[in-house]
């Protein structure tokens, strides 16, 4: 057998040119297949860290979907407001730790603004449950104080002290522009990958003061941490039940859970795809193998003439197109890495996603495996190919 | 008595469904022979080195060869026979093109572990050496050298190295010295009797050039023999 695998090796270093491009083509699309693998996972991750560390999301009763994505994801709108008492009866209770509220409505310049207060920078976390980190300035002190996400201030090319004016709704252009009060840059956060970057942070009296009213009737929703995760549960049901207002409670994480699958289907096409791109490589290297075929009759006459049966023809192919797709697995992998490593920190900076560099699990060594053996199934029928030539060749060759 | 290298009996051959191709009496060569068979091309003397060399099988007759009856043995029992008791040089391209010299020497022990075995493990290449400084091809750097860059007549002189290693009884070489001018010729075919003489090997060679029937122990005309 290592007779067998020795020759089938020097017999493709031999012919490197073709080897070197098919092996090539099958690195590029492991490489390819990889990336996809990494990328989603990344993106999985990325996706189920939008918010993290909080227990229950808290606002009108909707929908659980529909209240994650305008508490979360700023997306749309809540049909209704939390009462303000309610806020209150839930941040005093004595199995909160804490509350974040959240009142959305505002924007500026296609940004959504929040209102919010401290908790918001001491309990809200982002992918790998990092805390809100500040790349310039401080938190909001003054009600006209205003701390920018990382793409508001790169897009609109804010720096610290900018004047920003408040538009009341969230549409580009809004009939009722809040010229009489600018709000001043104090701080710009550090991107996070999440809608935090694309959202403009300011005090939960400042909503007030825009829409001049004494004290903040409600807010659009708020997020609790529990002292007590196992009264989490509890606490979720209780809301749900609450008699004197509609309240709706989600668990963030069960939601973005039901988010995602809505959205997988995209990244299980790009798999399939890439999967096909692995295929065509393998095609690729089946097509080499084929045309060398006929090149190599007298090969194999000479090995038969020194005592090689069929089978060791047989398995000379075979083992050629195993070499080929193993060695071009492997390049993959090199190749997935370094792209990773290189890439790791421009993905970080541009689009918030971090993609960690880590080893290959058991899903991606099956997968590179079963390429391995798709290879060695397709090197089947050169193998079989040269196995009858060779029968009927014997020692000398009939071309 | 010893049996004889080669002893073909009422031997038949066809290809499936076409009519007998071979049809031999009886040919005999003893050991240590030197035997020419003369034959121009497409009168079946492809097939019978493929019978002798066991690649193919008669349709009919016996055929024994070192005493064996290949007729009774297996297609993987034959190629071991081969591997292990004979010797082949081709008319051209009788080499391996991505292995250096003395890979392609050394090809004729890797499938035939008892021929293999004849030779101790460190002594092998020792072997290869002489062989091919024997066959004329004395230098030693050219051991290593890709067989492509060596002139016809070198390949053939590598080819029959590769024929003698691990001193196989019978080695048949089938018009190895067509592509050779005339002088090539000669000194190849003196080189390959001394060795086989030698070593007490069989020689059947096969050629369509009568000229060279005179320097064998015996020749015979595969048309005379053939009845087929």
């Amino acid at each position: 057998m290592t007779a067998t695998l020795q020759l089938a090796l020097r017999s493709l270093v031999n012919r490197r040119a073709t080897g070197l491009l098919t092996v090539g083509a099958i690195a590029i699309s492991v490489a390819l297949l990889l990336g996809v693998q990494k990328m989603r996972s990344a993106a999985r991750e990325g996706f189920a860290s939008t918010v993290s560390g909080v227990d229950l999301i808290v606002g009108a009763r909707s929908g659980p979907l529909n209240l994650l994505l305008y508490s979360v994801f700023r997306v749309g709108d809540a049909t209704a407001n939390v009462s303000f008492e309610s806020y209150q009866l839930v941040a005093k209770h004595r199995d909160v730790a804490w509350t974040i509220p959240i009142s959305l409505g505002d924007s500026h310049r296609g940004f959504r603004v929040l209102g919010t207060d401290d908790a918001y920078f001491e309990h809200y976390r982002v992918a790998g449950g990092r805390l809100l980190a500040f790349a310039e300035g401080k938190r909001f002190s003054d009600l006209y104080d205003v701390v920018l996400g990382a793409d508001v201030a790169e897009e609109l090319h804010y720096k610290l002290g900018h004047a920003v004016v408040i538009a009341h709704g969230a549409a580009d252009v809004s009939f009722t522009q809040h010229d009489e009060q600018p709000f001043r840059v104090v701080g710009i956060l550090t991107r996070t990958g999440t809608p935090v970057d694309r959202t403009v942070h300011v005090g939960l009296e400042a909503i007030s003061a825009i829409h001049e009213t004494a004290a903040p009737a409600g807010i659009t929703a708020f997020m609790v941490g529990m002292r007590d995760r196992t009264a989490m549960l509890t606490m979720q049901r209780a809301l749900n039940e609450y008699k004197k207002e509609p309240l709706l409670a989600i668990i963030p994480g069960v939601a973005l859970k039901q988010l995602w699958d809505l959205v997988a289907v995209a990244d299980r096409a790009l798999t399939v795809v890439a999967a096909f791109v692995v295929f065509a490589g393998l095609l690729g290297m089946l097509t080499a193998i084929l045309v060398s075929l006929n090149e190599r009759r007298r090969e194999m006459a000479i090995l038969r003439s020194v005592g090689a049966r069929p089978r060791h023809v047989f398995a000379l192919l075979v083992s050629e197109a195993g070499l080929l797709a193993f060695a071009g697995v492997l390049a993959g992998i090199v190749i997935t890495y370094a792209l990773l490593a290189a890439a790791q920190p421009w993905l970080a900076a541009h689009y918030g996603i971090f993609v960690p560099v880590t080893g290959l699990n058991g899903f991606d060594l099956a997968m590179l495996g079963g390429i391995v053996v798709a290879a060695l199934a397709m090197g089947l029928f050169p193998a079989w190919r040269a196995y009858r030539n060779t029968l009927a060749d014997g020692l000398t060759i009939r071309v | 008595m010893p049996d004889d290298a080669i002893d073909l009996e009422q031997l038949t051959f066809a290809w499936p469904g076409a009519p007998a191709l071979l049809r031999i009496e009886r040919l005999r060569v003893a050991r240590g022979e030197r035997v020419f068979l003369r034959g121009p091309s497409g009168s079946g003397k492809s097939t019978l080195l493929g019978l002798i060399g066991g690649v193919l099988a008669p349709t009919g007759g016996s055929i024994r060869v070192l005493g064996q009856p290949l007729h009774d043995m297996s297609a993987s029992q034959r190629d071991r026979f081969r591997g292990q008791h004979v010797g082949f040089v081709f008319q051209m391209f009788n080499l391996i093109p991505y292995l250096s010299v003395r890979e392609n020497v050394a090809l004729a022990l890797r499938f035939a572990p008892q021929r293999a075995a004849r030779i101790p493990a460190g002594a092998r290449a020792a072997e290869a050496a002489r062989l091919l400084s024997a066959l004329g091809l004395a230098d030693p750097e050219l051991l290593d050298r890709a067989v492509t860059r060596l002139s016809i007549g070198q390949q053939q002189r590598v080819a029959a190295a590769r024929a003698l290693l691990g001193g196989p009884e019978l080695v048949v070489a089938d018009e190895p010295t067509s592509a050779l001018d005339h002088d090539a010729r000669e000194s190849f075919l003196r080189l390959l009797m001394q060795e086989c003489a030698a070593h007490g090997t069989t020689l059947l060679y096969v050629s369509h050039d009568p000229t060279l029937g005179a320097l064998f122990d015996r020749q015979y005309s595969l048309a005379e023999l053939n009845a087929a």
